[in-house]
């Protein structure tokens, strides 16, 4: 079914009697060409990009719980593609251009909106580095700004530019970064692959993976054997556990980072904002609520859920940026379990095993990337090449020492 | 979290930094292993999903660094060791 305006004008007129769900759950075949492990947001996109954009068939998408109830649900729901090193940065621009179409490619209202992100500048060091950063983006064919105090001030005049230690002097901006609704990515993905031929498969959790004279068979699931050519694994906070399946220890940790919602409020925040001094970053959402997050915990976790001190740390930036959230109530707080790889930038690469491949170690920058690393994950995985755009995304990085190293931590995955 | 330091009895995490994987003591001798042998310490991690023994710095407390036993899944702490006399355990000077 496509969905149209005049589809949802005939339905309300007709009772709403014509809806279908969105997508089968079918019963698994006993073996696929493609079977992608893990039912979130990258392992949906690879799943719709083989079918769609690479002409294959066979595929099969492996959820252990229910499509998209991970990270994709969990995330501040912030696109951007503003980051500095040339092996990031046309990655993301190229996520960016995706983003920008996805409405349209996959006919579903994902709530794509473009309403600009501004990292604000305390410092004259920052703004140096910030500069530098925006001249990269532009160089990759992004768009950057940089904005003056006063251009800040007229658009968030209720900051606290004077605050004796971080006064703010500026900021970078992007105005293509926004918000999308992270749900409906996947649900849209989920729809696309669905109707394209993929079978989604909930409730089906992989314990095992058959391997033999160093080439993948298929995996054991929870609901039996599942024979496949290619596997490709995009599970997330899982990666090391779900890959220790296969005999691999991999440079990732996993981490939990909380994010937080306040009660609704009435429009106040137009864009995305990050506070430059500490970590923090807020948007608005549609209902009003301001969502916001900082700092992950900083230890090893498989809990989705973290501690106080955090939801400490992460209230002190908001109050420091904007004072008056001290008057707002907070109305949820979770956590997600983030892959932190030891340079702070992603894997998407095949292994020393063949037929099995994997994409992980998106740190918690996961979310914007999603169109992108579900198209180029698919590109590796039927053409046994890299894409163009993701060719720094390698396994051997470290041991080559050519890491992608935004922050420039080294190999401190709870600094990342 | 709290950490029940053997010497200062429970302490809050906040007061100690977090290295890592206490896998990080054994550092491969510089002069005779290889390069895959010192890739594999510095960036390969078990990261498991249950037991996890990882090094906890008392930087705002004593200055030791301990051995923590941790259950990555719930939080709970199962042990807390001295690194010191984990590394002396094993045959170590220090």
């Amino acid at each position: 079914m496509r969905y149209s305006g005049f589809r949802v004008i005939a339905e309300a007129l007709t009772g709403h009697k014509g809806w279908k769900p969105m997508w089968r759950n079918p019963e698994p075949q006993p073996a696929y060409d493609y079977v992608i492990i893990g039912g979130g947001g990258h392992g949906l996109a690879t799943a719709y990009y083989l079918a769609k954009e690479f002409g294959q068939a066979r595929i099969a998408v492996l959820e252990k719980g229910w499509l998209g109830g991970g990270n994709v649900g969990r995330n501040t729901t912030i696109i951007r593609s503003n980051y500095l090193l040339d092996g990031n940065e046309p990655f993301y621009e190229f996520s960016m251009k995706l983003w920008e179409g996805l409405e349209q490619d996959f006919n579903y209202n994902a709530m794509v909106s473009q309403r600009g992100i501004i990292n604000l500048i305390h410092t004259d060091a920052q703004r140096d580095a910030f500069m530098r950063r925006a001249n990269a983006m532009v160089l990759h064919g992004a768009d950057a700004q940089m904005l003056t105090r006063d251009q800040v001030r007229a658009v968030y005049p209720f900051l606290n530019f004077d605050n004796a230690r971080f006064p703010i002097k500026g900021a970078i901006a992007q105005k293509r970064g926004g918000t999308v609704r992270h749900d409906a990515v996947a649900w849209g993905y989920a729809r696309g692959a669905d109707s394209r031929g993929v079978d989604l498969i909930q409730n089906c959790e992989v314990t095992g993976m058959r391997i033999e004279a160093g080439r993948i068979l298929g995996v054991e699931t929870s609901r039996g054997f599942i024979g496949a050519r290619k596997v490709g694994v995009a599970v997330a906070g899982n990666s090391s556990t779900v890959m220790a399946m296969a005999g691999m220890r991999l440079p990732i940790e996993s981490h939990v980072l909380q994010a937080f919602v306040s009660e609704g409020l009435k429009p106040l925040i137009d864009g995305v904002m990050t506070f430059g001094a500490g970590h923090f970053y807020v948007s608005q959402s549609d209902k009003g609520g301001l969502v916001f997050g900082g700092d992950i915990d900083g230890y090893n976790s498989y809990a989705s859920r973290g501690n106080l001190p955090v939801i400490e740390d992460v209230a002190e930036g908001g109050m420091a940026l904007m004072p008056m959230l001290g008057r707002a109530r907070l109305l949820r707080a979770w956590g997600g379990i983030m892959d932190m790889s030891m340079d702070g930038s992603p894997i998407i690469d095949k292994t020393g095993i063949e037929g099995l491949y994997f994409n992980g170690g998106w740190c918690y920058g996961g979310f914007k990337a999603t169109p992108a690393s579900g198209w180029c994950f698919a590109h590796l995985l039927a053409r046994d090449a890299p894409h163009p755009t993701a060719t720094a995304y390698r396994f051997d990085r470290f041991l080559k020492g050519l890491m992608i190293d935004e922050k420039g931590q080294g190999a401190t995955p709870n600094l990342h | 979290m709290i950490i029940n330091h053997p010497l200062l009895g429970p302490r809050d995490a906040q007061e100690f930094v977090y290295l890592g994987d206490a896998s990080l003591m054994h550092r491969p001798d510089g002069m005779t292993a290889g390069i895959e042998v010192f890739h594999d310490y510095l960036y390969q991690r078990e990261n498991p999903a249950g037991a996890h023994r990882e090094l906890w710095y008392h930087e705002q407390g004593d200055r030791s660094w301990l051995v923590v036993t941790r259950d990555t899944v719930t939080h709970a702490i199962l042990a807390v060791e001295l690194a010191r006399n984990v590394a002396r355990a094993e045959g170590r000077g220090r």
